[in-house]
């Protein structure tokens, strides 16, 4: 922490550590609201305006102690501020409540942070490269497709199953080539990937090129699509499927922290960086990356499934190599297992293309030149993962056991 | 069975296989040197045929170019721009990145090689359709009973059976693949034996590029239609061909690439109604014959420093 007072009275480092919450709150606060307004703005000037503030901010809480220590203070605070987060994140909803559009911005960000997050669990934790993200993601859309032409299915099981179908078809693929080590898994899932899109746009009954409609998602007889008002406001049908985004985001968020912080990270953690070390310590190499790779589909495939209730329909477009290279390039821009990092960066890849229409064509090159310059002058990414710190469970009398 | 269909997919066959080779060699030279996976490598090979297409194209518009002297110049736009791109990639990406993890220089160089295929769509006119390509080569059938096949194509294959050899000898037989073997085989030791490193490490780039940048133009010349994104299959393909073969071999590639092409048209002369489902079936073959092979017909080195 600097020592230096702070010219400006209000932030000064004393009182932040006085007041460390109402820190944290202001902090989040302002980033969620940043980004709200970004995804309501319409005018290419506000967004560019947005993005530049953005940045700015960025500079400021990565070069200033002004702002390293804000960082810091939320890092201590994490579980407080992802609370504070969740409860923005639904702030915003009513806020937007009538807005289709942002909504719509708002329940994609979500999903798709959802799935990066489960990409980061596989990749920055277990060290597997899964290339077909968006063939997963698309997968659940599927399942959920076919599973909602039959009525009677309740639809809180449909999500369950379209996690399941991915979770295992994942494995199948991952089993025979945990013998090796290096690059296999990485040429799997690419070859899955292709083999997922060509087989969607020959396979008639799956819709072919058009794709699927999906039913809406429905729980305790409340159909989504259908809901027009809450009470006295009039609020727009995507808001339940905002809702239910953001609480699958936050499901997932909790229960991958929950693995990281548990011994099972340690483990993962261990895998990934030395095989030969952990298995000394008695790991099972594969069973780690199993148990990772699973869970992570399963994620993907549950977000997919939402995805597709929402959007009624889902065709093999979004399943290319190319979308599922979009999902790594949110988790390097946020920083290798870093889940906040990979929201803001899901913000910045999802919705800015949809601002500026300008780029809208040059998207993935642009992503993919950014990527590159990323993994070589800042390969931890833009919000690296802090490393584990264990100091205070060690060499604390009472401590260890 | 017909005998004469049966030696027209042969024929199909050993021009994949030929192709697919000249792909993997690449993949198995640039593991062998520096142990790293470098996947825009099929994107390389659009660069190649595009190359090709734009310098035939281009030349034949100021003057009225003879076929073979339109062919020649396209052959050396494919090789000089396909070359240029390897090491440029090699120069710039994998070796800073030689020593980052594995997954850095995967990530990094299937985002060059976004770049390089989403540069074609967009800096090509039309790019994001099928491109058709000239015929350069001769005319002219040869006929067997019911087997028939251009003089064109025979010419192909040639050249790529011509170019594989070629390689093979670079390699075995003169000083450069001398080089090339001893960085293989252990860097250090080559760099203390006064071997040049990254000279030999950015010509292997530049000689494993040009040949899939070769395979690009002959693509080309057989299909006579080429794709911007047509890389990424010949690219996981060739990987896979690689890898089934014995990554870091030499022979290794080549017999992959054989054995992918044959397992390609097999399934497509056995099962009739799977043409809508070739795609599908490569990946397929991609997926089941990694699990079967996993390290490789002719299985790599195992000597691993802990």
């Amino acid at each position: 922490m600097s020592s230096i007072p702070s010219p400006i009275p209000v932030l000064s480092p004393l009182r932040m550590q006085r007041h460390p919450r109402a820190v944290v709150v202001l902090t989040v606060a302002l980033l969620f609201a940043g980004g709200g307004l970004m995804m309501h703005a319409e005018s290419q000037i506000q967004v560019l305006g947005l993005l530049a503030a953005f940045l700015v901010m960025f500079a400021i809480a990565d070069r200033t102690p002004l702002g390293q220590d804000i960082s810091a203070i939320c890092g201590d605070y994490s579980g407080f501020a992802n609370g504070v987060a969740f409860v923005c994140a639904l702030g915003l909803i009513v806020v937007f409540r009538g807005e289709h559009y942002t909504l719509l911005m708002l329940a994609t960000v979500a999903l798709f942070s959802t799935a990066c997050i489960a990409l980061n669990l596989q990749l920055a934790f277990a060290g597997i490269a899964n290339f077909a993200g968006a063939a997963f993601f698309v997968l659940g859309s599927y399942t959920a497709a076919v599973m909602t032409a039959y009525a009677g299915i309740p639809h809180l099981l449909i999500l369950v199953v379209s996690g399941i179908v991915t979770g295992a078809i994942g494995v199948i693929l991952l089993l025979p080539v945990l013998r090796t080590r290096g690059h296999y898994a990485a040429l799997v899932t690419i070859a899955f990937g292709l083999l997922l899109r060509s087989l969607l746009e020959v396979n008639d009954t799956l819709g072919g090129p058009q794709g699927m409609k999906i039913k809406g998602f429905s729980i305790l007889g409340l159909d989504f699509n259908r809901v027009s008002s809450i009470g006295p406001w009039d609020v727009s049908f995507y808001l339940p499927y905002a809702v239910l985004s953001i609480c699958i985001f936050a499901v997932a968020f909790t229960l991958i922290r929950r693995i990281e912080r548990s011994w099972i990270g340690i483990a993962l953690d261990a895998v990934r960086s030395d095989e030969t070390a952990a298995s000394v310590f008695g790991l099972s190499i594969a069973r780690w990356k199993v148990v990772a790779f699973l869970i992570g589909n399963a994620v993907i495939g549950v977000a997919g499934a939402v995805y597709g209730m929402m959007n009624g329909f889902v065709t093999p477009n979004g399943s290319g190599l190319g979308d599922s290279l979009l999902m790594l390039s949110i988790i390097v821009l946020g920083g290798l297992g870093n889940f906040w990092g990979a929201v803001v960066a899901a913000m910045v890849i999802l919705v800015i293309p949809e601002k500026l229409q300008a780029i809208q064509e040059f998207r993935l090159l642009i992503f993919a030149l950014l990527v590159l310059a990323i993994l070589l002058f800042r390969p931890s990414g833009i919000l690296p993962r802090p490393i584990r710190d264990l100091s205070r469970f060690i060499g604390r009398p009472g401590a260890g056991a | 069975m017909d005998v004469g269909i049966l030696a027209q997919q042969l024929f199909n066959g050993l021009m994949l296989g030929v192709i697919y080779a000249m792909i993997a060699v690449g993949f198995s030279l640039f593991f062998g040197v520096l142990d790293v996976i470098k996947f825009s490598h099929g994107d390389v090979v659009t660069v190649g045929a595009f190359s090709s297409l734009g310098a035939v194209g281009l030349a034949g518009g100021l003057v009225a170019l003879p076929p073979v002297l339109a062919l020649a110049s396209g052959i050396a736009a494919a090789v000089t721009i396909g070359a240029l791109a390897g090491v440029i990639i090699g120069r710039v990406l994998v070796l800073p990145l030689r020593h980052a993890p594995g997954v850095n220089v995967l990530l990094a160089t299937l985002m060059a090689g976004t770049v390089l295929r989403e540069a074609i769509r967009l800096g090509v006119p039309n790019g994001g359709n099928p491109k058709p390509f000239p015929a350069l080569l001769p005319g002219g059938v040869i006929k067997a009973g019911s087997f028939s096949v251009g003089v064109d194509s025979v010419m192909i294959l040639a050249a790529g059976l011509l170019l594989v050899l070629g390689t093979h000898l670079l390699i075995t037989r003169t000083r450069f693949g001398l080089a090339i073997r001893a960085v293989a085989q252990d860097g250090e030791v080559a760099r203390l034996s006064g071997i040049d490193f990254q000279t030999v490490v950015l010509g292997t780039f530049a000689l494993g590029s040009a040949l899939a940048a070769f395979a690009g133009c002959m693509l080309g010349l057989y299909y006579r239609e080429i794709n911007f994104n047509m890389g990424v299959l010949l690219g996981i393909i060739g990987f896979a061909s690689a890898v089934v073969g014995g990554l870091g071999s030499m022979l290794g590639p080549i017999i992959g690439g054989f054995l992918f092409a044959g397992v390609q048209t097999l399934v497509v002369v056995a099962l009739p109604v799977s043409s809508a489902y070739k795609d599908v079936i490569a990946f397929a073959a991609i997926i089941i014959l990694i699990a079967i092979f996993p390290t490789g017909l002719i299985a790599e080195r195992r000597s691993e420093r802990v």
